[in-house]
């Protein structure tokens, strides 16, 4: 399933207006996350008059929370956790896991076995186990929460980033470059480097999708983003109880989430168009 | 091939025994020991060496560790830090549960997915096609608590066609139907997105190869084609798809578990992370990873059966 390719030569292509929309929201989520101070209401921790589980009214667009906050700014500041959080843990694991993966397909034989066992290893457990068994050990605090999201998905950027760079480096260019006497630095930072960069991007695009589903599932499991802060799986946890009287206060942070993930992938379906989808 | 086979099974074992290690060893990290969470923080120093010493924690990690593992592999996974349970009599029924609850969702999402894969290969490109590609898409982009909180509003609350807290009942159709609908539909949803998109790939695959072409020029129906010529050259494959989606639902009846508050082992481990029960969350991790890696050897196992040329090496 893991479609390595060498990347096409730039062309000037068309995105699909699906890729549009999907950076669109993407953006707009971004927006929210950095102008979270300017563009909420209320202070997130701030109780209202209005009492608990309020329903919509002009002063509490989406109505209260369990405690009488505004939810709407709770949902606004939770973007800063949700997409913060999930993107440096993302560009953490792609990070590392492509530096792994190209040393380990130019690198030395046994540092490819250590590296690819431990990756095999690692693979075997489950995400959310893995995340139970590190929030037991650790508990959980921001740091944690970022560890265990970039750990959980290097060896899945590693295996990607390795195979891409082997097919690379097999290649006749990189082939000729090592014959021309060129040294490690310039045949990983010129050659291999620039002609992996697709499948790299497409992957990180879903290690990203891939660490929001899983920490808003540790948040709503209450294990993730700890109060008073919360991220939008924690805020569709806190407000459970609302499911009956408020249910927007329940619904709003959980389609949060899912926006954001379809947006993503439609984004990145646009511009990878082919297979993107497939890896798991 | 039964080398091949059991080459894989031996590594699965290695990995199981590597990744008890890990856990060992974060465990082993903890501040403080098992002897703190029991008995709290205020303690005699003679209570805590009483107890360290019966639960061996006078001893040092390695052998612990040989203690474990010798333990464990006759079926003994130590005792309970909170309720002073043995950990296999506590996870036996909840195993079973659980059991009951992903084999239903296996019964429903697999050979639907694979009749919703087949249609969209044979309608490819057609809006039904693509519909069904951007619902899966959206299935697989969406937690699955949302998708759990979402089926509680419409169908417990609003609806009340079912309860939105699930009992392991299963002794008449009624309470069955009753207790499981709900989270096993919640859970079938992430499988079938998964498997129908990978039917659709696999099956699209073979119905693009020459000899299909072949058969329709010879004048053959569709169905009969698709069915008798392409189903089968996709039949591998597909079971390796199936075996793979399905370990989607390692992750998924976590939440579902602890949405409808089903006596799962699932909930069992949710429960001892939030107690810091060791021994418990051990035992109940080492069982979803074998349970994830048994999955991964059944696909591996109709990819070698269904390719002549891994079969024969």
């Amino acid at each position: 399933m893991s479609a390595v390719s060498i990347s096409e030569p730039r062309r000037h292509r068309r995105l699909p207006l699906s890729a549009w929309v999907g950076l669109t929201i993407a953006g707009l989520w971004a927006c929210v996350a950095l102008l979270a101070p300017y563009a909420a209401p209320h202070d997130p921790g701030k109780i209202l008059d209005q009492g608990p589980f309020a329903l919509s009214s002009s002063t509490a667009l989406l109505g209260t929370d369990y405690l009488g906050r505004d939810v709407l700014s709770r949902v606004i500041f939770g973007a800063r956790f949700t997409f913060g959080l999930a993107l440096l843990a993302a560009l953490a694991a792609s990070a590392t896991g492509a530096a792994l993966g190209i040393a380990a397909a130019v690198g030395r034989r046994w540092f490819d076995g250590i590296m690819s066992r431990t990756a095999d290893g690692f693979i075997s457990i489950p995400h959310l186990t893995f995340a139970l068994i590190m929030v037991a050990a650790f508990g959980s605090s921001l740091p944690v929460l970022l560890a265990l999201l970039a750990t959980s998905y290097i060896p899945g950027a590693y295996r990607i980033a390795r195979a891409s760079a082997i097919n690379v480096n097999a290649t006749d260019f990189v082939q000729i470059a090592r014959a021309r006497g060129e040294g490690t630095f310039y045949l990983v930072f010129r050659e291999i480097l620039p002609n992996i960069v697709a499948p790299i991007v497409t992957d990180f695009g879903l290690r990203f999708i891939f660490a929001i589903l899983l920490m808003s599932s540790l948040s709503f499991l209450g294990l993730g983003v700890q109060p008073p802060d919360a991220d939008w799986g924690a805020l569709t946890r806190e407000n459970i109880e609302g499911i009956y009287t408020a249910s927007l206060s329940v619904i709003v942070p959980a389609a949060a989430i899912g926006t954001l993930t379809i947006s993503i992938n439609m984004a990145i379906d646009g511009f990878f168009a082919p297979a993107a989808s497939e890896v798991v | 091939m039964l080398k091949l086979l059991l080459k894989r099974a031996l590594a699965a074992m290695l990995t199981l025994v590597a990744i008890s290690a890990g856990i060992f060893v974060a465990i082993m990290l903890l501040p403080g020991d098992a002897a703190d969470i029991v008995l709290g923080q205020a303690s005699s120093e003679e209570a805590r060496a009483a107890l360290q010493a019966t639960m061996h924690l006078d001893e040092p990690a390695p052998l612990r560790y040989m203690h474990w593992l010798a333990g464990a592999l006759h079926g003994d996974l130590g005792t309970s830090l909170i309720s002073n349970i043995k950990v296999a009599n506590l996870i036996g029924s909840r195993l079973t549960n659980t059991l009951l609850l992903a084999g239903l969702t296996t019964a429903v999402a697999v050979p639907l997915a694979i009749a919703l894969g087949i249609t969209a290969a044979v309608w490819r490109n057609s809006i039904y096609d693509r519909a069904m590609m951007m619902l899966a898409v959206a299935s697989v982009s969406v937690p699955e608590f949302l998708v759990a909180t979402l089926a509680v509003i419409g169908f417990a609350v609003e609806l009340r066609w079912f309860p939105a807290l699930s009992k392991a009942d299963a002794s008449s159709p009624a309470s069955m139907l009753s207790n499981f609908t709900l989270p096993v539909a919640t859970l079938a949803l992430g499988v079938i997105a998964q498997l129908t998109r990978m039917t659709r790939t696999s099956l699209i695959a073979v119905l693009d190869l020459d000899f299909i072409e072949m058969a329709r020029l010879k004048g053959l129906r569709q169905s009969r084609i698709v069915l008798h010529h392409a189903l089968p050259n996709a039949a591998g494959p597909i079971a390796n798809a199936a075996a793979l989606s399905l370990s989607a639902l390692l992750g998924g009846v976590i939440i579902v578990e602890v949405v409808f508050d089903y006596p799962g082992l699932a909930k069992l481990m949710v429960d001892a992370v939030a107690t810091r029960d060791m021994p418990l969350i051990q035992a109940c991790a080492m069982v979803f990873c074998a349970g994830y890696m048994a999955l991964g050897l059944i696909a591996d196992l109709f990819s070698i059966l269904t390719n002549p040329r891994l079969a024969h090496s």
